[in-house]
Formats: C-alpha cells, sequence, structure tokens
C-alpha cells in the first residue's frame, strides 16, 4: 500500500471553469492511467479521490472542478502550500487494446491526458456541457470536442475498444452501444484504500467498494447514485 | 494503553499493514445472517465530521466464521470482534460460536449504531445474556445519546461487563446544497469526527467517575493531544475511526505526538495520565485556567 505523504504545491492553473494542481512528485508512484489519489483539502476532514490527470518531470497533476468546500479548497491551494497525498489507488485502464478510443465528458477527461501519452496517437473524443467547459480540451491536443447537445456517443463507432471517463448518464450510454467499454466510475469516498466501506457501487448485483474493485470496471452492471461534495 | 481501531473503520485483510500498526484490530460488526448494508450515498463530509451509514454490512456469522476470522488471525494479533444483533439471543449466539476461536481475545457488543433497529431489551440485558455464552472479555459499547451513560454503564457493569468502549457516532442529518433534502439515502447517518470528540470525553468522564471498569476512549481522535485527553478523562485505551480514512498513518503518527505530549507534561508513562482529568488542581494552577 502506497503511503501518505506530504507534498509541496508546484502551481495551480485555471483551465476553463476548471483548476489544473500541481504538486511535487517527490518519491511518489504516478501509478498507471485511471488510478486515483487521495487529497487532502486544508481545513477539510476527509481527503477527496482525484485521478492522475498527467504527470510531468517531477510533478503529478490533477484536473479540479470546484463544486464544493472540499474541492474548493484543493483549487485554493497556492504554490508552496502543503498537502497531504496519498496514492495511487485503484485499479486503472487496461491499455493493451486493439483499437482505443479515449471518451471523456467533462471534468471525467481528468485522467485522459496521463492515459493518451500511453496510448500514443490513439483518437480522443471529448463531450462538454458548454463552451466554457469546452476550454479544458486544450489538455488534449487533437482532441474531437462536442458540445451538447451533441453527445460522444454519437462518434463512437463500432469496433472500437472505448476507454471513458465522464458523468453516469454518459457511461450508461457508452455500456449500451459498446458493452466492452472500459468505464472509470466516481463514488464519494472518505478513505480510497478500502477501509470505509463508503464508496459501494451496485456492481454484478452486489454492493461492493469502489476504490477496491475499480474505480475503471469492464463488463459489469453498474449503478449508483454519486454525488460529490 | 493499547491503540485500536474503532468497529468499522478499518479492513484489516484490505490494508494489513495498517491493522499491525494498531496494538488490536478490532473487526466490523457481525451479525447472525448476512447484511449487504445500507444503499449509497452512504457517507458525507460536514463542517466537523463525517456522517455515515453504512448499515452493518457484513458477510453474516456462518461466513465469518469460516472466511474472515481464520484470514484475521493469521494476522497475528488480537482480534476483537465486533458482536450485533437484532435480541439478545442473537448476541449470545455469535458470542458462544466465537468463544475458543484463534486469534479472538474480546468481544465488543456493539449496543448502539445508529443506522439500524435496537434489539428490544436493555444493554444491560444483553450483556448479561451474552455473560452467560462466553468467558471472553466483553466490552459494552454504548451511544453518547442518552441522559445518564454513567447510569448505563453501572447497569452493564452490574451484568458482567468487563470494559465500556465509548463512544460510538451519535445520529445526525446533512442536507445537499441544491435541494435541500437528505445527502444519506437513509437520511440520517452516524456523526463521527472533530466534532464528537468533546461528546466522547464528556462520556469517558461520567463512566470513569461511575464505574471502575477499564474504558477504550473513542471519538474524534486526530492527534496525540486528542487521545491524551481521552486518556486524562479516563480512558485506558484509546480507538481511532475517522482519522484512519484520512490518514492510514495515523496510529504511528499518533503514537510519536502522545510521546511529545507526554514529555511536555513531564508524565513518565501514559498510564500515569489516565484520569488526571479527575485530580484537583492546587490553588496555583486554578487561577490559570482558562486564561490561555
Amino acid at each position: 500500500m502506497p503511503r501518505l505523504e506530504a507534498r509541496r504545491v508546484a502551481g495551480s492553473e485555471p483551465v476553463g471553469p476548471y483548476t489544473l494542481l500541481r504538486v511535487e512528485r517527490g518519491g511518489l508512484e504516478p501509478g498507471e492511467p485511471g488510478q486515483f489519489f487521495m487529497l487532502q483539502p486544508p481545513g477539510r476532514v476527509l481527503p477527496r479521490p482525484m485521478s492522475l490527470c498527467f504527470a510531468p518531470p517531477g510533478e503529478l497533476a490533477f484536473l479540479i472542478d470546484p463544486i464544493g468546500p472540499g474541492t474548493r479548497a484543493l483549487c485554493a491551494l497556492q504554490p508552496g502550500e502543503e498537502l497531504a497525498v496519498f496514492g495511487p489507488l485503484g485499479h486503472g485502464f487496461r491499455t493493451e487494446v486493439a483499437r482505443p478510443l479515449l471518451v471523456g465528458g467533462g471534468i471525467g477527461i481528468a485522467p485522459l491526458p496521463y492515459l493518451a501519452e500511453t496510448l500514443p496517437g490513439a483518437p480522443v473524443v471529448v463531450g462538454f456541457r458548454s463552451d466554457r467547459h469546452a476550454e479544458a480540451a486544450a489538455l488534449l491536443p487533437g482532441a474531437e470536442v462536442v458540445v451538447e447537445p451533441i453527445y460522444v456517443t454519437e462518434l463512437i463507432e463500432p469496433g472500437q475498444d472505448v476507454l471513458a471517463c465522464g458523468p453516469e448518464p454518459m457511461l450508461e450510454a457508452i455500456r449500451r452501444i459498446a458493452p466492452d467499454a472500459q468505464l472509470a466510475w466516481e463514488a464519494p469516498m472518505a478513505c480510497g484504500y478500502g477501509a470505509c466501506f463508503g464508496c459501494v457501487v451496485e456492481i454484478d448485483g452486489a454492493l461492493k467498494r469502489l476504490c477496491v474493485e475499480g474505480p475503471v470496471l469492464q463488463r459489469v452492471s453498474t449503478l449508483n447514485g454519486s454525488r460529490a461534495a | 494503553m493499547r491503540l485500536l481501531n474503532a468497529s468499522g473503520c478499518l479492513d484489516a485483510l484490505t490494508a494489513p499493514e495498517v491493522a499491525r500498526s494498531l496494538d488490536a484490530f478490532v473487526t466490523k460488526t457481525v451479525t447472525p445472517l448476512p447484511r449487504e448494508g445500507n444503499a449509497p450515498v452512504r457517507i458525507v463530509e460536514t463542517e466537523a465530521g463525517m456522517l455515515n451509514s453504512i448499515g452493518l454490512a457484513n458477510p453474516g456469522r456462518e461466513e465469518f466464521l469460516r472466511q474472515t476470522l481464520p484470514r484475521l488471525a493469521r494476522l497475528g494479533m488480537p482480534i476483537w470482534v465486533s458482536v450485533g444483533g437484532f435480541s439478545a439471543a442473537e448476541y449470545a449466539a455469535t458470542c458462544a460460536a466465537i468463544d475458543g476461536c484463534d486469534g479472538v481475545a474480546a468481544v465488543e457488543l456493539n449496543l448502539s449504531c445508529p443506522n439500524v433497529d435496537d434489539a428490544p431489551e436493555t444493554a444491560a440485558e444483553i450483556v448479561a445474556t451474552c455473560r452467560e455464552a462466553t468467558e471472553l472479555p466483553l466490552y459494552a459499547k454504548l451511544s453518547p445519546a442518552t441522559w445518564d451513560i454513567a447510569e448505563v454503564a453501572r447497569a452493564v457493569e452490574a451484568a458482567g461487563a468487563d470494559g465500556l468502549s465509548l463512544v460510538n457516532t451519535i445520529r445526525g442529518l446533512a442536507l445537499d446544497q441544491q435541494h435541500l433534502r437528505p445527502v444519506l439515502a437513509t437520511a440520517t447517518g452516524g456523526y463521527s469526527g472533530p466534532a464528537l470528540k468533546p461528546i466522547a470525553l464528556a462520556c469517558v468522564y461520567a463512566c470513569r467517575r461511575a464505574t471502575d471498569l477499564p474504558i477504550v476512549g473513542m471519538g474524534g481522535v486526530f492527534s496525540g493531544r486528542d487521545a491524551l485527553e481521552l486518556v486524562a478523562a479516563g480512558a485506558n485505551d484509546v480507538a481511532l475511526g475517522t482519522v484512519l480514512f484520512a490518514d492510514p498513518g495515523s496510529p504511528g503518527r499518533i503514537r510519536q505526538e502522545l510521546e511529545a505530549e507526554l514529555s511536555l507534561l513531564g508524565v513518565a508513562t501514559l498510564d500515569d495520565a489516565i484520569g488526571m482529568a479527575h485530580t484537583t488542581p492546587t490553588l496555583d494552577e486554578r487561577s490559570r485556567v482558562g486564561k490561555a
């Protein structure tokens, strides 16, 4: 199991409505694409799970949507300030696939830049709810970008190996047209290492911990109401 | 002083290295039949803590005895089995079933889960029934949501309890930002974390005055100072709950901080600090209180 370590913020930049938080890597392993880290927002009780966005030399970068007190505190971190970082955790994407297609929706594009590095040349499709949100597509040069009312599912062709992350309705829609897709799910999570049993989702008819079984799942029936704070 | 985990706050089979950093491992509560637990959403952070509504998810007694307990025993550390039920007889049957099993050092009777229905019997009646079923040390885990916890402590002591676990979570509610509806699927959940500390301190303090039973203190311990305060209020041992979610390395860190706190205090060992809160201050000490 990885160790929780205090790390300094190397930089923090707005990307559309989101914030790209870069922390000094130190001895932390970046892990495989789709794995996540627990980041401790200053002044909050619990850490927040964030998938690795990309791993520049000596750094780990996370794309964060400031939607609640925890994520807002993470986005407010200034260079030089410290936070506790714990990871990498969970199971990421399996990248030995024949015809990869990377699909992201909204803040769900977060793990795609790191995944794209691992799969150079793989096509990328990302969808957003507004032009402002779509500014985040700058993190994925060459990606095909759609904005509502156009959905990413309209650009998926049969026979592609879909690796996707995004809101639940998007993942459910992808699963209907690409049953073998590898999908990165999300759930409220207190610990990230199997201790709290808070992040359970229904996997093949039973409630299982997403942090242990996922967050990337393939060919399972998964449904869950997840509300991040 | 021993450092334990609070029941339900660690899975020793998923994170054995965290379990091994404790002096004993307390299991998730075992009920007679398997329980899938409550539907998500199960957890939410609040301003000064968190709510959980896991709902005693566990594989049930038979599966626990066949699969879980033998694997826990292989950790080579004392195992405390948290026992739950919906009647005194159910608690007692589990106590009898684990009596004599490898690795089991004690039973903690979960008499106070805020997320499931209570047994019809009183805490003392459940303890008395379990007492007849096992020779294992019986710790009664009590709810802080009682008007006079000292009275409950005296009653479970008279019924044969060997110790007290103080305290369980206390029922709370969180509403979502946008729609003002309950965040948790079960609406209410058990409130834990820093907000619980003063409540735990009050319960430990009251029970230490009421009985001589050993007390495992828990509730909002995040630092060595927090642990020291519970000990001063009367706890013999301390358990970690919510902090394990935020910091799996907290047992080692809190031990180090405790050492530092003790030397600041000029006290040789932690055992010397047990019950310090109950000593009478000198005139000089009294004149300084509350002026920091």
